[in-house]
Formats: C-alpha cells, structure tokens, sequence
C-alpha cells in the first residue's frame, strides 16, 4: 500500500483528475497530495483562487477545477513536486502534461524523450513541446510533453536518452 | 568527482591551490577543505584505526565523529574535514596517535 | 570576562531566529557559532521548505540563511557575531567557557542564555560500518551540496524518513545513482510526496530491510541487505546483495544536550523527540533560570519548527531580562500559533505527545 510504496493506487489517482470534460476544455492542475503534512505555498502561489487548504494548514489541498488556469505557478511552488497540469484541448488523440523537471539537462523544445510511470518504468516515447524555466520558479524548470491519451493518468516523469 | 553542473547550485571556485598527500602533490581548491579536496582527488583512506590498522574516511563532515583526523604540516591529529586548505600545506596519512608535544 | 546581555549558542535557524526576536526587542546579542559560517544544517538544504508562509515555505534552505542574515543585520548595534566560537562549558556560577579557533580561550558572563545546538546523526551497527564509503546523510549533503564533490558512483541509501528521501532525490541531482533506499520500519517514515518523488525515478524504496553487512578492505565494494521481521529480527535466507561504493546512514537525528546537562537542567529521555531534552516551560524556559534553549534541541523536528521555537525564545529570553515591548504578547501568541498549526496534523501528533511529556507550567527552577 501507498504507506510502503509510495506508490498511489489507481482508484487515488483518478480521483485528484478533474472530470475529463474539464480536461479537454484547457490547462487544469492536478494536485496529487495524498496526506496531511502542514504545507500550504500551493494556496498561497495561486492567483485565481482555485486551491483551498484553508485555517488548518495540514487540511489535503481541494482543487477548484473552474477557477484553474493551468498556469502551472502551483507546479513550481510545491515542495513536494506534487503536482502535474494535463490538457486535452489541442487534440483528441494526445495531452499535453506539465511536469517539473529539476535535472540536468534539460531537454529542448521538439526532443523526444522518455516517458515513465509513478514506478519510474519506462512506458512510452514522448515529445517535449516547450521547456519553461523562468526566474519566478526559482529553478524548478516546467516540462511539457505530449502522451498519447491512454497513458495520461499513467505518466508521471521523464528521463533523457542516454546520448 | 567533482560535480560540474548542478541544477540548483552554483560553485563559485575559489583559486586553485597545490598540496601535497604523502610526498604527491594534489590540487585543491581556496575555501574547501582539506578533507573535501582529498575525496575530490579521489583519496578514500584518511587515516587508519589505532590498534587494528582499520582504514578510515571521510564520516561525519562536521568535526563530531574523529575519522578523519591527519597531520597536517608536522601537527597531529587536525580534523581535516573542518580545516581549511592552504597554499603548501603538507598533508600526511597519521602513525597511530602522533606527536603533540 | 567577557559581559554579554543574551548570548545565543548555535547560529542555525533556531539561534539566528533567537537573536532576531531578541535583537529586535532591544536586548544586546551574542551568537557563539562553532563553525567558520553561519546557518547550521541550512546551508545544504536544496530542496524547497514546507510549512506556511512564515515559515518560509516553498524557499529553499540555502537561500534562508541569507534572508535570516538579513533581517538580523538591521540590528547590527545590538548583535555581536563570533564564528569558529565553540562554547565548551556552562557552569553553575553562570559562567560561559568558549573556545574561539585553536588557543583562544575566553569566559563569558550573559544575563540570559538560549541554547540552539541542534543534532547530531545517530549510527548503525553491523560488521564494517567504519568502511571508508559509509558516511552519515549530512555528510553526503556536505560534500555534494556545499563542496560540489560526488561522494560516489552509487548509492545505497540506508533510512527512509524525510532526511534518507530527500538526499537521495539530492544524490541525483548530483548525477549519483542510488541503488535503492532502505527501511527497518514496515512503512516509509517520511513525507510520502518525497517518497513517490524517488519512486518515479525508478529508485527501489525496501521496507521492512536493514544491512547486514558492509564488504570491502579498503574501502566499500558491496553490501549485503537482508529483510527483518516485526521485531527488526533479520530473516535467515533473505540476503540480497548490492554493487555499492557509497553507503549513507540517515537512521535519525538526536539532540546535542550536552552543555544543557552540564548547566544542571533537568534532563528527560523522549523517544518521541528522539534523544535526551530539557524540562521547559512554554517560554522555552528550562529548569535553569535564564537558560532557555530552542531548535532540534529540545526535540528533534523540523526547520520551519526550529525557526519559530527560536524567534519564541529569543522573545521571552529577552523580556525576562528587561526587554519586554509592548507588543511581546502579540508576538508571542503568533508564534504559538505558528507552532500550533505546524503540529495539528497527524505528523505533529507524535511531536506533541513528546511535548507533553516535558512542558511545565510557570517557572519551575532547580
């Protein structure tokens, strides 16, 4: 179980994705905070109002899909990089996911890289589309790729190739 | 072993300064120390145990734990893991306790 | 003999919080830090702080030490820095024994005293643990994240709480592969966002494992794990083994308490603070009067804790010796606040347990 993995169970993760209709009207977050542990910079960071932790700041973040942007600011505040922003409105057959990424190197715009699993398996070659890394994210670069959709509730992470 | 790039940390290096480890001379760099340039140059063994010649190495890093007490320009038993490097400093594996006086 | 108002020993989070809430109240300073710099276990911190936003969160640890320092420097008057300044004894006279580098030895008589020394890495036992290779976590942080020198090739990471997790993830940046990451415990002690973090790196994490034995002569060539029972029995038959040249030991920090025991502090065991800390009361007052102490030494936690329980210290240390401002309840109740709200969840309920077992009421001197 999570506790002894770290690995979330598939019926968790579907629940922190917004319904899919959401998903492929724009950006949204997906907050992947599973447990309670005193932490609130994602509420802090957003703009639009659309995390909540509230008083109790070990409360476990509640996403307000409407009032998200995508805009991924959430992303590069999350200590425990938890969480993704997914987009299923530039295509019926692909998302693009967000990702941090604080490795280097860093990929390039057009690359092809890895796509890996929350076990860290390999399971599909994916394309970087843009490579955000602007000072305001304090050097936790932001990712994006584009899966093919069978794999979006499944890809959580990159790894170059080895050149 | 250095690390080159990093994605969080800048290493500002300051000048680079020449030793010497038993009679070799070693480079190092201004504002690390003695104990972090030797495991840069690749020296495992610090010093070795007092009565079962055990080998021992770099440990705790902050001056708590012993394991990599040297003698460092003729003085026994400096705690090269918090002892700056110096320009010439001579740096030797210690024989058992060494001499103090 | 050297006078001094306040004198704060350790200059980490907790001691430099200390002398800001102290300074700012008017009181001189004096912070005695042992090493050449400032900023305790801050310094190679990479990784983004939790907590609310005065706690710092979402800043990373390396960079809390110059906003600390900078804050602090708008009471350069009333504060005194002296590094590379070990305080070697507390005495029941109030004297103060100091070492400052090699031969200068020196006494000093404060007024009041708050003691933020931290922690120190615990060991493990098992045949080889003094292998060249094997190293304490902070160390590998050390090298890496302060001298930019790879400890290894590859590494076997031996604990699986906040600090084993995040200095593995740390490892990596580094561009060192670690083999897989071990827990006597049947569940991983850490934050689990750190834990699922390593995972999908594709770093094995092996609950309910410990080493057996580390093998190399000159220096770590392997080491043998093998699988432990509910009573941290090890399995016969269970052995694995890993093709390793760096161990890192992370099986938990525990109080420095020395110069608290040697003052004459009552003195309690606290499994739940992870070591020996002093009776104190909600002032971070200990039984000595005008001993206060705050930090990881009065219980091992966290940094965005640290912090708050220094600037509580340094506030009433400050008033207890005749600078209390109009605002010291307004002050002191945020922080408790702060301190509230950083323990109310089901991470803190372990913390607070401790508490409750060495807080008294008022004061309650020896």
């Amino acid at each position: 179980m999570f506790e002894k993995t770290g690995i979330p169970s598939e019926e968790m993760i579907r629940e922190k994705f917004p319904p899919i209709e959401r998903i492929n009207k724009g950006p949204v977050a997906v907050v992947e905070c599973y447990k309670e542990i005193p932490c609130n910079p994602c509420e802090t960071a957003c703009r639009f109002s659309a995390i909540t932790i509230g008083e109790d700041i070990n409360n476990i973040p509640v996403l307000n899909e409407d009032n998200c942007t995508g805009c991924a600011i959430c992303l590069s505040k999350c200590p425990g990089l938890a969480i993704m922003v997914v987009d299923g409105s530039k295509s019926d057959t692909t998302v693009q996911v967000k990702l941090p990424y604080e490795f280097l190197p860093l990929p390039a715009s057009g690359e092809t890289v890895k796509g890996l699993d929350r076990e860290g398996k390999i399971i599909a070659d994916v394309k970087v589309i843009q490579v955000q890394n602007p000072k305001s994210f304090d050097r936790t670069p932001v990712v994006t790729i584009e899966a093919d959709r069978s794999i979006m509730y499944k890809i959580r992470n990159i790894r170059m190739e080895a050149k | 072993m250095r690390i080159e790039q990093h994605p969080i940390l800048q290493f500002h290096k300051g000048k680079k300064l020449k030793f010497t480890f038993n009679g070799e001379e070693v480079e190092g760099f201004e504002g690390e120390t003695i104990a972090a340039a030797l495991h840069a140059a690749g020296v495992k063994v610090l010093g070795r145990s007092l009565f079962l010649h055990r080998p021992r190495g770099f440990y705790c890093a902050i001056g708590n734990c012993s394991s990599c007490l040297m003698t460092v320009n003729g003085k026994a038993n400096v705690k090269t893991c918090v002892t700056d490097l110096e320009e010439g400093m001579v740096v030797e594996t210690q024989e058992g306790k060494g001499v103090i006086i | 003999m050297k006078q001094a108002e306040l004198l704060i020993i350790g200059g980490g989070p907790a001691g430099l919080c200390a002398a800001i809430s102290a300074a700012s109240s008017g009181a001189n300073v004096l912070v005695a830090e042992r090493n050449k710099n400032l900023g305790g276990q801050l310094v190679k911190q990479t990784h983004m702080f939790f907590g609310s936003e005065k706690q710092y969160a979402s800043t990373r640890g390396i960079d809390i030490t110059g906003i600390l320092l900078n804050e602090l420097s708008k009471y350069k008057e009333n504060v005194e820095i002296m590094t590379d300044t070990t305080i070697v004894g507390m005495f029941e006279d109030g004297v103060v024994t100091a070492l400052h580098k090699e031969d200068n030895y020196f006494k000093i008589k404060p007024d009041a005293v708050v003691v933020a020394t931290g922690a120190f890495e615990k060991a493990l036992a098992f045949p080889n643990n003094d292998l060249p290779g094997i190293y304490g976590a902070g160390a590998v942080q050390t090298l890496m994240n302060v001298y930019g020198v790879k400890p290894g090739n590859k590494v076997l990471m031996v604990g699986a709480g906040n600090i084993g997790l995040i200095v593995s993830y740390q490892l990596m940046q580094a561009g060192v592969e670690v083999s897989a990451i071990l827990d006597a415990a049947p569940r991983i002690g850490g934050y689990l966002v750190h834990a699922s973090k390593i995972r999908r790196m594709g770093v094995p994490i092996l609950t309910s494992h410990t080493v057996k034995e580390a093998i190399g002569k000159e220096f770590l060539e392997k080491a043998i794990v093998c699988q432990v029972d509910d009573k941290f029995n090890q399995i016969e038959g269970t052995e694995i083994e890993f093709d390793v040249d760096v161990m890192c030991i992370s099986v938990g920090l525990t109080p420095l308490n020395e110069l608290l025991s040697m003052r004459g502090c009552q003195m309690k065991y606290v499994p739940q603070l992870s070591g020996i800390v002093p009776l104190r009361n909600e002032n971070y007052e200990t039984t000595i009067e005008n001993v206060f102490a705050a930090g990881d030494t009065t219980g091992v936690e966290e940094a965005s804790a640290a912090m708050v329980e220094g600037y509580l210290a340094g506030l009433c240390a400050a008033a207890k010796i005749g600078h209390m401002t109009d605002d010291f309840e307004e002050r002191k109740n945020d922080y408790v606040k702060q301190l509230e709200s950083l323990r109310s969840g089901p991470v803190g309920k372990h913390i607070l347990s401790g508490i409750e077992q060495i807080v008294i009421k008022g004061e309650q001197y020896v």
